[in-house]
């Protein structure tokens, strides 16, 4: 029987020549990753391993991202924690303010992790590194702190669901209108313990950083990852970021799945998850009229340079809605940098937005820009549950950085059709 | 072993957000944690929780963030198992690693209802409702993972191997 994608990079890390769904195997780790949330309780538990030193201080990063730049005591004691554990063990991955990014925007861009490679993090997002043709999936802090130290993890062998994308998406369309899409079709438990297999030739039209927004989300339908083929953007990605060498896998011709989707870019439309589920999907158009009072560029669903980039294109010239906050986060240093150069920050700061430094933030409700009792927010992010960014009457609107920048120019869920372009 | 409480009854995708909201993530201690454990979904239920009273939900529970913080709340909140038709699957893994006693069973998840007395033999996997005088049978876990719960969670099993 035929194996998937997954499978293939499963198998080999666990030197097995074949796998199938439902078997449970113990897999080698070429990346093992937590932050400043899920570090320290992770650092907590390998206290009462018997083997106290990490398998390999170059396949560890530690990224403090979600309350860094520390934003209370009690989060300055968690980073200091993590900080603290990564100097004692020698770790090469550890990325202090001012060289840290937001982990998933960060570990591609320095090149951490490419094709064919497996890695564990304690987020739930990092299931985006399958935009790489990796094997990446998001656990606790346990199975990080384990994996740190034994350098392996045991996975129940995944089922598939076969994404074909195929056309082009339209000019405002990008690859987090696609994955709302996917969402909304299947919903938030639609692929509960199965990987997301993406194919197709529309694959080829999707940019990495669109890519990197849709495995980013496979999370929000249950997936345990979600992953895409490696071509040439894969490749051209890889040998700009990394000096890793990569292995492409393929699915087999005869791999079986348990479902099949066909996504037809050209038909896609600007598309908005509505409070509190990512799946409650709608075309802006069926929107209505939706007033908001903050908008949020960011995140490592939506934080790198072409969000940036769509976002001014749409800013340039115009001003944000009076009394719409509009908080764009550049995800890493890097992003931020070429943000500048390219003259995006001064485009945005002139329409009334203001810039961060890179972080989580208000992603999560941790802070820069929570919000108050009724509420709404338009956010790149990727979760709307009740009380995400703030108080349990305030409303999450998830959308692409398109309709955001759009919305912050008109003070309601629009798309840049709105506004003439 | 055995579990017997009273029912919390809760819905569809109780997301971990719920379960324990970021702004509390600046702690990692279970107790205190726990002090608002459900707190953005049932604001009395720390209130309410009794020691070995047990959470029953339906599809997809603890969607949503990696958090170990999440299963960590429950258990020091008193619960003593969850049972829920189908679990999400980080959570799902993060409740074994840290010994929270968890059992997916669709017919308890739709029938059981809130304050009914449930008692649960882990052994047998059997989950009786004494308040309707029911019984369903859960879905037991595979070996490997038996191992992990009887090692007491993946500490113990790792310092066991290595």
């Amino acid at each position: 029987m035929g194996m998937t994608m997954t499978q293939k990079i499963l198998a080999a890390h666990a030197g097995l020549e074949t796998v199938q769904a439902g078997q449970l195997i113990e897999a080698d780790l070429d990346l093992v990753l937590a932050n400043d949330i899920t570090g320290p309780v992770a650092i907590h538990e390998v206290e009462k391993l018997n083997k106290k030193t990490v398998f390999d201080k170059d396949k560890i990063a530690l990224v403090p991202d979600h309350f860094a730049p520390n934003k209370d005591i009690k989060s300055a004691e968690h980073c200091k924690c993590v900080r603290e554990y990564a100097k004692e063990h020698n770790i090469t991955n550890y990325f202090e303010v001012g060289q840290m990014g937001i982990e998933h925007a960060l570990l591609p861009e320095k090149g951490l992790i490419v094709a064919g490679e497996t890695c564990i993090g304690a987020d739930s997002h990092t299931c985006t590194y399958g935009a790489l043709g990796a094997f990446s999936t998001g656990v606790g802090s346990t199975d990080m702190g384990c994996g740190m130290i034994t350098g392996q993890a045991w996975f129940k062998v995944p089922s598939a669901i076969k994404v074909v994308l195929t056309g082009k998406p339209s000019k405002w369309v990008s690859g987090k209108d696609v994955i709302l899409h996917l969402i909304g079709m299947i919903g938030v438990d639609g692929a509960l313990y199965k990987s997301l297999e993406f194919t197709g030739d529309g694959v080829a039209e999707l940019s990495m950083d669109d890519r990197f927004s849709i495995a980013n989300m496979a999370i929000e339908a249950g997936a345990k990852n979600g992953i895409f083929p490696v071509d040439e953007k894969t490749i051209a990605y890889m040998e700009e970021h990394s000096k890793k060498k990569y292995t492409v896998y393929e699915a087999d011709e005869d791999a079986v799945y348990d479902e099949e989707y066909t996504i037809d870019l050209s038909k896609l439309e600007p598309t908005v998850a509505f409070p509190h589920l990512p799946e409650n999907t709608k075309t802006v158009n069926e929107a209505g009229e939706v007033k908001i009072d903050q908008v949020v560029i960011g995140s490592c669903t939506n934080g790198r340079i072409e969000d940036l980039r769509i976002a001014a294109e749409i800013l340039k010239g115009r001003k944000v809605c009076d009394g719409i906050r509009t908080i764009i986060i550049p995800a890493t240093q890097d992003i931020y940098m070429q943000a500048m150069e390219e003259g995006l920050l001064k485009i945005f700061i002139e329409a009334g937005a203001i810039v961060s430094t890179p972080t989580c933030g208000p992603c999560l409700g941790g802070y820069m820009g929570i919000l108050a009792s009724g509420e709404r927010a338009v956010s790149t992010t990727n979760r709307n549950f009740v009380g995400r960014m703030g108080h349990v009457d305030s409303e999450v609107y998830l959308a692409s950085p398109a309709v955001a920048a759009a919305s912050a120019v008109t003070g309601k869920i629009s798309q840049p059709s709105e506004l003439g372009m | 072993m055995k579990a017997c409480g009273t029912v919390h009854k809760y819905g569809d995708n109780v997301d971990t957000d719920v379960i324990i909201p970021a702004r509390y993530l600046n702690s990692s201690d279970p107790n205190e944690l726990a002090k608002s454990c459900m707190e953005d979904i049932d604001p009395d239920f720390v209130k309410r929780v009794k020691k070995g009273d047990i959470i029953v939900a339906n599809k997809n529970f603890g969607c949503g963030s990696s958090r170990e913080h999440a299963p960590i709340a429950i258990k020091a909140s008193g619960i003593s198992c969850v049972i829920a038709e189908t679990f999400a699957r980080i959570f799902y893994r993060n409740a074994i690693n840290i010994g929270l006693p968890i059992i997916e069973c669709e017919a308890a998840a739709k029938e059981i209802e809130a304050g009914d007395t449930v008692e649960i033999d882990f052994d047998s996997g059997m989950i009786y409702d004494k308040t309707k005088n029911t019984e369903y049978k859960g879905q037991a876990f595979p070996p490997f993972m038996q191992k992990i719960i009887e090692a007491e969670g993946l500490i113990n099993y790792i310092n066991q191997k290595v």
